[in-house]
């Protein structure tokens, strides 16, 4: 009784036991999440500082990372542009065919990314579909850092969607209208009022998808055509160093992307935070 | 934020969720014995063809139904599955090298595993050609034909690939020759064979795909039973087949892993599966498969006639040595291809 008591202050719960449900949760998220990651930092570290330095440094290491976080921030970007026109659209217009367009973005999410890779190789390389009439402008795409950033945009699309989307449904459109009888043009209207509120929204559609490219690797292996120094991306010289058998330089390599992503999503973090508080809005 | 996260999440969960139960359900519980047989890219076919065989005389010998489960890939990328675990009870790969190093990092297969078999493990062999487009546009004859202005050549990665490692060696045998044994004039030309490789597939059958359906490069460096391959399923007005005047013989060896099979039980028929593969029967379905048989005298000589007479370096020559002495000249982190790629930025 009186132990109830002194747990008063706890709102009551759906699930029962508040020591329990912490415990899952610690427990299945050192199982899943912690454990492994310290496995490879601990794995890392067997290595030395001068060895570390070494592996970090190597040219073709720093080409690797240079171009998979490069390509990965691009095409975040661009997917946060278009990803939002997208959700626009699917949140606000009344067309024929919009539950199956609205259903098709998710396809990057389930489709194996080896078909995906596969499939955009097939139509940006030289004699496929696109590619032939960019080969006619003399532009290459598949196997080149452009056929990376394409299929990065194409499996982070539904990143921006999902997490927009909801967003800007629950927007009044009583506020846009206010703007306008306040003597806001369409222009100002977007920028000062519509944006803002869905900052903190793209931010972590882009965070998400920026995340998702840096690790990418099935989709890329395809269309990158892989040439050191060129179109490695990081991920695959971590493969190569694997079938090496170096599995210390691969888990150096996995420990500067693991660190590196971890100090953008925090900066992103960050903003998001200081764009909620500063826009107020959720 | 947070919760619109969440709905992502848990949509992902469902999906896992359904694809898990599917494939619960559609696990099959079957067959008496089941072998896995851990391969390299370009044996596909052949395994097929050769399970398909092996199951009917080990059924008709004892009564037992085996089954032969098959995994491709990368030679290397294999042969890392199987360090990491992967429970193969044979493996069949496209280099000694790779069968080295699960045995020296696993202790599953025996040091002197080359010395089991016949032939130092070897059933069948085969060697490095070039396929071109109809007609040879490019007019390439020759591993010097390969470094010529213009000329692309597609080959997979010697990093990952078994494949990649005989090209790879092929064109050093070549230059080894041609430059009387200078080793900077060999260093210099395979360099430059590499600055004309525009895309670096994984594995051979990848690379295969980008010269074939994509259509890209002049010349692909392929082991012989790839080459005839593509060709048979592609049609003969495609693709010609050109024989340079050296090559390499290439010898993908067979193994026992035999402290998985010995774990699972299944040492006796896993020794009998690669034991078979030297039998007059399954020498046709490996040169019937575009292979170098071990034993032609067991095979139609009208299938030995698809074979051209080509000068022949072994991985056992002075100036390689053996796979122990050319895996980490040539190929480990710093090597000498290492070395020749740096250039080519």
């Amino acid at each position: 009784m009186a132990n109830a008591a002194s747990f008063a202050w706890r709102k009551p719960s759906v699930i029962p036991g508040f020591g329990l449900t912490l415990g899952f949760a610690l427990l299945y998220l050192s199982l899943i999440v912690l454990v492994p990651l310290v496995g490879l930092v601990a794995k890392t570290a067997s290595l030395g500082w001068p060895q570390f330095w070494a592996i970090a440094t190597d040219p073709r290491t720093l080409a690797a990372l240079r171009l998979s976080f490069g390509a990965s921030a691009v095409a975040a970007g661009i997917n946060a542009v278009f990803g939002l026109i997208v959700a626009w659209v699917l949140v606000r217009y009344e067309f024929p065919g919009k539950r199956i367009i609205d259903a098709m973005v998710d396809l990057p999410f389930a489709l194996p990314t080896a078909v995906a890779g596969i499939a955009l190789t097939a139509i940006y390389s030289p004699n496929g579909w696109i590619g032939v009439y960019a080969a006619k402008l003399g532009i290459k795409i598949a196997y080149t850092p452009i056929g990376i950033f394409i299929a990065l945009v194409f499996i982070g699309l539904p990143f921006v969607v999902r997490t927009v989307q909801p967003v800007i449904e629950d927007m009044d459109r009583e506020i846009e209208e206010m703007a306008a009888t306040l003597g806001a043009n369409r222009f100002k209207t977007v920028f000062r009022v519509v944006l803002p509120t869905l900052v903190p929204a793209l931010l972590t559609g882009f965070a998400l998808a920026f995340a998702r490219a840096v690790g990418e690797y099935g989709s890329v292996i395809f269309i990158a055509g892989n040439i050191p120094y060129v179109s490695e991306i990081a991920p695959l010289l971590i493969v190569i160093r694997l079938t090496e058998f170096n599995y210390a330089a691969a888990t150096a390599i996995a420990t500067i992307m693991l660190g590196l992503s971890f100090v953008l999503l925090f900066a992103i973090n960050l903003l998001q935070a200081w764009s909620r508080r500063r826009l107020g809005h959720g | 934020m947070i919760d619109k996260a969440f709905t992502l999440t848990r949509r992902h969960g469902l999906i896992a969720a359904v694809a898990l139960s599917v494939t619960a359900f559609a696990a099959p519980a079957l067959a008496d014995t089941t072998l896995l047989n851990v391969s390299y890219d370009p044996t596909r076919e052949l395994y097929k063809a050769y399970d398909e065989a092996f199951a009917a005389y080990w059924k008709e010998k004892t009564g037992e139904t085996v089954t032969i489960e098959q995994s491709h890939g990368g030679s290397g990328a294999q042969a890392r599955a199987v360090i990491d675990g992967l429970e193969a009870d044979v493996v069949t790969l496209a280099l000694a090298a790779d069968i080295d190093a699960i045995a020296k990092k696993t202790g599953k297969v025996p040091a002197d595993w080359a010395t089991k078999l016949p032939d130092n493990s070897t059933p069948y062999t085969s060697t490095i050609v070039f396929l071109v487009h109809k007609g040879n546009p490019k007019g390439i004859k020759d591993w010097d034909d390969l470094i010529k202005d213009g000329v692309q050549v597609i080959t997979p990665n010697p990093k990952t690939s078994g494949g990649a490692r005989w090209n790879y060696l092929a064109a050093w045998a070549y230059a080894n020759e041609t430059f009387g044994g200078d080793e900077a004039k060999t260093r210099d030309y395979v360099g430059k064979l590499f600055q004309h490789v525009p895309v670096l597939d994984t594995g051979a059958r990848g690379s295969t795909t980008t010269f074939v359906q994509r259509g890209i490069g002049d010349v692909l460096l392929s082991w012989e039973n790839e080459a005839f391959l593509a060709q048979k399923e592609l049609g003969p007005d495609q693709f010609e087949i050109v024989v340079p005047s050296i090559s390499i013989k290439a010898e993908p060896p067979v193994a026992l892993v035999q402290g998985n099979s010995d774990k699972k039980g299944t040492t006796k028929v896993a020794q009998a599966y690669l034991d078979y593969l030297y039998s007059d029967p399954a020498q046709k379905i490996i040169a019937k498969n575009f292979y170098r048989p071990a034993k032609p005298s067991a095979v139609d000589p009208a299938d030995l006639k698809l074979f051209p007479e080509v000068k022949l370096v072994t991985i056992d020559d002075p100036q390689f040595g053996g796979w122990a002495k050319v895996q980490p000249t040539h190929f480990a982190d710093g090597g000498v291809f290492d070395q020749i790629y740096k250039p080519g930025q």
